[in-house]
């Protein structure tokens, strides 16, 4: 069991900086987070759209954002768990323990959620045969993508992911690509050679329709679309990959006993605590009067959280107020000298 | 007031004035009309405020934009006539219009 100061839960930009105020308050932190990279909905949702209101910075994409965040808290070299997602919570004495599914357990005095809106998961396909499927001829993600070498495969959705693995496994596998509507979203140049690789018959597209049905005992031996005027057709299909985006579920943190409003958490907003001594929630996730779901407010709200969880990690030292253009400690703690 | 008309999955309907230049999301979620979620709160960042719109409705509404279909394509059984619900700003052209939520958002 790993022993910290805080548990931050969610790598978003709120996540990320609440690193940096736990940091110059001389606290470490872990961070734990559900999907394969930082950045929470800023990468995942707008990695390329600017954003206009983050004082002092005119204009950044979410991407930017991010990287600007884990460079100004590089000097407090944080751990951070990825593809990592906290199931279970419970107390010892005054800290809190944390279980992941990872089997990870961390212990601390402080948990600081800040989940946005939850976990991103994918969105499954909604037929009832899908489920025995799953995970062994139906897969959201690719990890290993020998397993489709000069097989059938069937490929749902119009976006970046489905685009780019119907390209990719085309050179070995034969591909269907599969949409509801006949405009594909994609970077243009991997939309010109999907339309390349149509037109020499190294894959086939099929559009407008959807999935209505998957056949097969064990394995998966055809599915039939329906194409918007009714027809159906069957395709032969030994493998499905399914890119219908990430849908955001709560998960777990619903029942960790906090005070729940619909999907969001309860705190006080003079520290950003939850009706548990030292859960904090902050960012999209936390709900006060008066709350926004913006950035810079839960940039504010992990700045107050962090008094309170230095009180509850350093109960016998006294918390100082300090600047960091005055301050030499915090200086010495981002590495300036 | 314009009247919106919300009819969930097993067809139970609601009528709800909803003020002019409010969404349609707005009104249902300010009325306490289950069926939509709403996560992202308006910002066309999330597809849970998903309705499919009764098909006499949908040449009167203002066009859906691009960012709004590809949405569309992450919604739970998206079909010819959805929309997302924070996308359709009321008004009086819009009185009487009818919108029936999904099984489910998420």
């Amino acid at each position: 069991m790993k022993k910290i100061d805080s548990i931050i839960i969610g790598a978003g930009p709120v996540g990320l900086f609440a690193v940096h105020q736990l940091g110059i308050k001389g606290l470490k932190s872990v961070i734990i987070d559900n999907l394969d990279k930082v950045g929470g909905q800023c990468i995942e949702l707008y990695p390329d759209k600017p954003i206009y209101d983050i004082p002092a910075v005119p204009e950044c994409t979410g991407e930017e954002l991010t990287k600007k965040l884990l460079e100004q808290i590089k000097p407090f070299q944080t751990e951070i768990f990825l593809n990592e997602r906290v199931e279970q919570v419970y107390q010892e004495n005054k800290n809190w323990i944390i279980k992941t599914n990872k089997k990870n357990e961390f212990l601390a005095p402080n948990i600081l959620i800040a989940g946005g809106v939850g976990s991103f998961e994918p969105r499954k396909l909604s037929i009832k045969e899908a489920e025995k499927f799953e995970n062994k001829f139906l897969f959201y993600s690719v990890k290993d993508k020998e397993k489709f070498k000069n097989k059938n495969i069937s490929i749902f959705g119009g976006g970046d992911s489905a685009l780019d693995w119907a390209l990719e496994l085309s050179k070995f596998s034969n591909v269907t690509l599969i949409h509801r509507r006949s405009e594909f979203r994609g970077a243009p140049h991997t939309l010109s050679e999907i339309k390349k690789l149509e037109s020499k018959g190294k894959l086939s597209i099929k559009t407008p329709c959807q999935l209505e049905s998957i056949e097969g005992d064990k394995n998966i031996i055809s599915l039939q679309v329906k194409f918007e005027d009714g027809k159906i057709e069957k395709i032969k299909t030994d493998f499905i990959l399914s890119f219908f985006g990430l849908i955001m579920k709560l998960g777990p943190i619903a029942e960790w006993g906090l005070n729940m409003n619909k999907k969001t958490i309860e705190v006080n907003p003079h520290n950003f605590e939850t009706n548990k001594k030292g859960i904090f929630a902050a960012g999209d996730i936390c709900n006060y009067p008066g709350k926004l779901k913006l950035i810079l407010s839960g940039f504010h709200e992990v700045a107050l959280a962090s008094v309170e969880c230095f009180k509850r990690a350093r109960p016998n030292e006294k918390y100082r107020f300090e600047f960091t253009t005055s301050s030499k400690t915090i200086q010495s703690r981002l590495g300036k000298k | 007031m314009p009247k919106i008309t919300y009819i969930d999955h097993e067809g139970l309907s609601k009528t709800i004035d909803v003020d002019n230049g409010l969404s349609v999301m707005e009104g249902a979620i300010q009325n306490n009309v289950p069926g939509i979620d709403a996560d992202c709160g308006g910002s066309m960042a999330c597809a849970t405020c998903h309705v499919y719109v009764e098909e006499k409705w949908l040449n009167k509404l203002i066009k859906a934009e691009e960012a709004e279909i590809d949405m569309i394509d992450m919604a739970y059984e998206p079909k010819k006539n959805s929309r997302l619900s924070c996308q359709l700003i009321v008004s009086e052209d819009l009185d009487g219009l009818v919108v029936y939520t999904p099984a489910k958002q998420t």
